[in-house]
């Protein structure tokens, strides 16, 4: 009998990720979400530019490589040309809530019936450790070397909070995999903003918040406690956004 | 034979595509290219096609990106400062090997520069435009009708050696009126595009598109392979018309809204007993080399007319090895050549020589 195995949804490729990163957990959670609902074979994923930029090798679904911050925008052509797939981005802080900004808020103001899952690390990770949209103030970075200066690079961006300000979007949620009950209510978070879009509810936009030990100078387990101890107060876990569960209300 | 409609050059693309099977359009308002977008807008929710109006022509590309990767026929448009915020995307098309449509509707540079026509795009739109080794398959049409036949070739040349095409236009072209026949619809076959991200349906290996490859060795590889179709459309599709050129000693070179120009002035130099002609390129990119390296023999000397300070003069001096004088006759910043001005160019090139 078979009581763990890899999601079907992952390929057999070795992840690329670093020790301790938890990129790999969630790679994980969103192949669960596939395989659990069965839809592997008529999804897309649209991959990052950042650490995820080769996920397009570890899911077993069809996978696209959008340039950096497009990823949005990508999977609206994506789902208009074939609105019976399901369609979902794989995108970090950089990618997101950077360059990519404006593809992020104009395809959650359309309510564009996709899945988003947004990695925040706090930190550029592929390129080496640059202050990120949402490096915390006093973060020291490889470009913010005696800390982030709010005063001059401004403050980090709350990407849920924002987003639910706005009419559009259907599902905006915070989760993080710290441990293992995060780990558990992040995969059910990731899940529902896949069956919000089998539903035909809209936009749904999963941020989950992660660590990168490698840049941030810690061990894993130190990485993590960072987490608790610094990100998780700036970027409070909840759901910001349930609008099917706020009009059944 | 159907019959003939007086049209707007862009509502000819955008009729065009249409029947061409496209039924997605992305796009984003930009002046003199507008009335695509707003034909699009009309139409398309009529015939179950997608129109949507993007928040910036970076993310237009991209949605043109995504739907290419799923081997549906798609298209963009925009004019001069638009399609240079697209060149990242197209790039990246060009890299993922996606065919689509893009449509430049070229209007006076570099900067803001001003709304009237213009030719100065023609670099970007040969060389490449964004960055890396690669070319687009570029038309250049010199009329209405052009508009509308032009179209149905870009997309079908595109999907046939998956290179993106551009229609290389101006906004005299966009926006002057013509009568013209437009093409029956076709029903596109859906031709298997095995490549195309729809869903392995468990059946297959996941597709992948893609324009990354971290080994060296691979990336060259893919470079090869595209330069290898780019010389098979050099070889088959470099397309032109030769205008009084039997006998002509003088050959004009324009395309576009100065060929029309030019060959007003072609006529009124023959008539005054000077042997000229013209050839009208009408793929930029191939250009039609192996027409000018026919009558570089021929003729005592080239005029290149172009709305631009001098781009197309460079592929003429290439494709007749600078064997023979290349003469500029030109205006820019949305001013268009007379045919007077053409004429005396002809003439004091004639004179020249004699």
């Amino acid at each position: 009998m078979v009581v763990f195995e890899k999601p079907k949804s992952l390929t057999d490729a070795q992840l690329h990720y670093c020790p301790g990163c938890t990129h790999g957990i969630i790679h994980r959670l969103v192949a669960e979400a596939i395989d659990s609902l069965g839809i592997e074979g008529k999804t897309v994923g649209v991959a990052p530019v950042g650490c995820a930029v080769m996920a397009y090798d570890y899911f077993a679904c069809d996978m696209v490589e959008a340039a950096h911050g497009r990823a949005p925008a990508v999977a609206t052509g994506l789902k208009r040309c074939m609105p019976e797939n399901i369609i979902f981005t794989y995108q970090g802080d950089g990618d997101l809530a950077s360059i990519g900004m404006a593809e992020t808020v104009h395809a959650a103001t359309r309510n564009e019936n996709i899945t988003i899952i947004f990695v925040n690390n706090a930190i550029y990770g592929m390129t080496g450790g640059q202050m990120a949209p949402t490096s915390l103030p006093g973060q020291v970075t490889q470009t913010s070397p005696y800390g982030r200066d709010v005063k001059s690079a401004g403050y980090p961006v709350r990407v849920s909070e924002m987003l639910a300000t706005l009419e559009g979007p259907e599902y905006i949620a915070r989760v993080a995999v710290n441990n293992v009950k995060n780990v558990k209510a992040a995969g059910a978070a990731i899940k529902k903003a896949f069956e919000n879009q089998i539903n035909g509810k809209g936009f749904s936009l999963v941020e989950v918040v992660s660590t990168c030990p490698t840049n941030w100078g810690k061990t894993p387990v130190d990485a993590l406690k960072w987490l608790e101890e610094n990100m998780l107060p700036y970027y409070p876990l909840g759901v910001y956004k349930d609008r099917s569960a706020e009009e059944a209300k | 034979m159907a019959e003939k409609v007086l049209m707007k050059g862009n509502e000819a693309i955008a009729e065009a595509a249409i029947r061409a099977g496209c039924r997605h359009y992305f796009g984003y308002p930009i002046t003199p290219q507008t009335e695509v977008a707003a034909y699009m807008a009309k139409r398309m929710p009529k015939i179950g096609g997608v129109f949507l109006q993007a928040e910036s022509e970076i993310s237009a590309i991209n949605m043109v990106y995504g739907v290419a990767g799923a081997g549906i026929r798609v298209m963009t448009s925009s004019s001069s400062p638009g399609i240079s915020l697209k060149q990242e995307g197209i790039s990246y098309l060009a890299g993922a090997d996606l065919p689509a449509l893009i449509v430049n509707v070229q209007r006076g540079g570099p900067g803001l520069g001003g709304i009237q026509p213009s030719q100065s795009d023609y670099f970007q739109a040969t060389r490449g435009g964004g960055h890396g080794d690669y070319h687009l398959i570029v038309l250049a049409p010199a009329s209405i009708q052009e508009m509308a036949d032009l179209t149905a070739l870009a997309f079908d040349l595109s999907d046939k050696y998956r290179v993106p095409a551009m229609m290389l236009a101006d906004g005299t072209m966009g926006q002057m009126m013509e009568p013209v026949e437009l093409p029956e619809p076709i029903e596109l076959d859906a031709a298997e595009k095995p490549w195309a991200v729809t869903g392995t349906k468990m059946k297959r290996k996941h597709n992948i598109i893609n324009s990354l490859y971290l080994s060296p060795e691979k990336l060259e590889e893919t470079n090869l392979e595209r330069f290898e179709r780019y010389e098979q459309i050099k070889k088959n599709e470099q397309r032109f018309e030769s205008f009084m050129m039997e006998d002509a000693e003088y050959c004009v070179v324009a395309y576009g809204i100065t060929a029309r120009v030019s060959k007003n002035a072609v006529i009124a130099a023959r008539a005054q007993g000077i042997k000229v002609g013209m050839i009208r390129p009408i793929t930029l990119w191939p250009f039609p080399e192996k027409a000018i390296a026919d009558v570089t023999d021929q003729v005592k000397a080239f005029i290149s007319v172009e709305l631009s300070m001098g781009q197309m003069i460079e592929d003429i001096k290439l494709a007749s090895s600078c064997k023979k004088p290349v003469v500029l006759c030109s205006r820019v910043g949305g001013v268009i050549t007379t045919p007077e001005e053409v004429l005396e160019t002809i003439k004091k090139t004639a004179g020249g020589n004699k």
